[in-house]
């Protein structure tokens, strides 16, 4: 795809972003478009965001479970670029009617580095060596795609439907915590809704970040100390309203919370 | 209320018994005598544990079924329903377990806990905590005796709530040392990763069932003594298993359970 085009539809999609409106799938317009001319798209997005004045404090890592890729007919994830105006704090509320679309929440867990992560080469013992600490963390994922109608590129290009995240009450050392088996708790309204397990995102978190860290290797870009890399759901993407309220309990590391006005 | 006569209820219990000792499916009790209620069908699930026990079989503990939200609301029920355990449905872990005694097995992942002390229902979550020795992983394989796991609610309490087989970790724990609501699971059939869930799955907490377990159990002026093994209920959806099959269960700080079917 042309870099004009490419800028165009990357334009495109923050002006959907900044006005809170929803774009026609790009996979309905551009028949041809590749996942890598959809990276190249999501980096015009982010680079209007960083015009504005937003950094860049971390990544997301999204069609982690064998559900979400089966769905969009995938065998990858895909990732995207958290800014730090995306941060809301734990028990927050989020209006949903002034900062999001169509959201969707899901828990994950989310990976604070201590060390810079530079692949290709990486493997799941640098990943743990150079991980500080992982933490409870709700993403509010949100699509500029109408409908949720997305294919891969379509997600890719919107910068993996980032939205808003949180991250919750503790911070636990790596080496205290089986990051495949612990399990995840998330209740909705105060019920039960969902539980998972870390072995729901690509069988474990720590291979998601290993995956992003020698993906985005391959484009001469590291994973930073101090960043924030959001592994993956680990339950079903569940849609939220105003009035909402959701928790999310994850074994051995701790819970967050979330409501939305 | 008990709506059929004493020799309906061994009829039914020695159909139901002799289709598990068979391994054979059958049609539901409740497509001949439909007017069955809960307490008839719990009368022959007690009846089938007496024909064992009469023979020299020994009850080896106690299980929960119908313990997720979603499956009580499947079944239109409010409470989740009770079996009991023989001692020879237990198979040892990192073993195998024959098909051919089995109609349509499932597998579920579940804890399971050991009491210390007898309890009486009612009783409330606290004196339920104070009663359990330690708790252990386990795996539960079902196998109802219906065509196709085809039931209702009076059929399946009757037979036995599909108790057929189940496998224990060597793993213990105190409760103190684990949070079970959060305790994550994860079940690879295959060493393919097919479920996956946490404790909570199971009423929230699965000591629940416990608590549940001691009030059914009042309401026929029985008890969980001392000592008891309970299955607490499947965190998982039950998984079909073959011949040939491999199951590894992985739980959050209590090791694996494995099992072969052959």
């Amino acid at each position: 795809m042309e870099q004009r085009r490419i800028n165009e539809l990357g334009d495109e999609l923050y002006g959907a972003l900044r006005e809170r409106r929803m774009v026609e799938p790009l996979t309905d317009r551009e028949s041809a478009i590749t996942i890598e001319d959809a990276y190249y798209i999501s980096l015009r997005l982010v680079a209007r965001r960083q015009a504005d004045g937003e950094t860049i404090i971390g990544k997301k890592i999204g069609v982690t479970s064998k559900a979400v890729q089966n769905m969009l007919n995938v065998h990858q994830p895909d990732f995207g670029y958290l800014t730090d105006r995306m941060v809301y704090g734990n028990g927050d509320e989020v209006p949903i009617g002034t900062e999001l679309i169509q959201p969707r929440a899901e828990g994950e867990i989310a990976f604070i580095l201590k060390r810079d992560l530079a692949g290709p080469g990486i493997t799941n013992a640098d990943v743990l060596r150079a991980t500080e600490a992982v933490m409870p963390c709700f993403e509010i994922v949100d699509s500029r795609i109408r409908d949720w109608k997305i294919r891969i590129q379509d997600t890719v290009a919107d910068n993996a439907s980032c939205g808003l995240f949180l991250l919750g009450d503790r911070a636990v050392d790596p080496r205290r915590v089986d990051l495949a088996t612990c399990g995840m708790v998330v209740e909705k309204n105060g019920e039960l809704l969902s539980t998972g397990a870390g072995a729901a995102a690509l069988g474990s978190p720590v291979n998601c970040v290993s995956w992003l860290a020698n993906t985005l290797g391959g484009f001469g870009i590291a994973l930073k100390a101090g960043e924030v890399i959001l592994s993956g759901s680990l339950v079903p993407l569940e849609p939220v309203r105003p009035g909402d309220h959701m928790r999310v309990a994850i074994g051995g590391i701790g819970s967050a919370s979330v409501r939305f006005t | 209320m008990t709506t059929v006569a004493a020799e309906v209820v061994a009829e039914l219990a020695e159909y139901l018994e002799s289709a598990e000792l068979e391994a054979r499916d059958v049609v539901k009790i409740t497509d001949t005598y439909p007017d069955l209620d809960f307490e008839d069908a719990y009368d022959i699930q007690w009846e089938i544990r007496r024909r064992k026990l009469e023979r020299g079989t020994r009850l080896a503990g106690l299980k929960a079924g119908l313990t997720s939200r979603a499956k009580m609301k499947q079944m239109g029920v409010e409470t989740p329903i009770y079996g009991f355990l023989a001692d020879y449905f237990e198979r040892p872990e990192g073993g195998e377990i024959a098909t051919a005694d089995l109609i349509h097995p499932k597998v579920e992942a579940e804890i399971a806990v050991v009491t210390k002390r007898e309890l009486r229902g009612p009783c409330h979550m606290g004196q339920a905590l104070a009663a359990i020795d330690f708790v252990l992983p386990a795996v539960e394989i079902i196998d109802s005796r219906y065509e196709n796991f085809r039931f209702d609610l009076v059929s399946v309490i009757a037979d036995n709530a599909s108790s057929s087989r189940f496998v224990l970790g060597g793993r213990m724990a105190e409760l103190r040392d684990v949070d079970l609501p959060t305790l994550g699971v994860v079940m690879e059939k295959n060493g393919e990763v097919v479920q996956l869930g946490a404790g909570a799955a199971v009423l929230n907490h699965p000591v629940s069932s416990v608590v549940l377990l001691a009030n059914m159990l009042a309401e026929r002026d029985a008890v969980i003594p001392a000592g008891t093994l309970i299955l607490t209920g499947g965190i998982t959806a039950a998984v079909a298993v073959a011949a040939g099959d491999a199951i590894n269960v992985r739980y959050q700080g209590l090791g694996n359970v494995t099992m072969r079917f052959v």
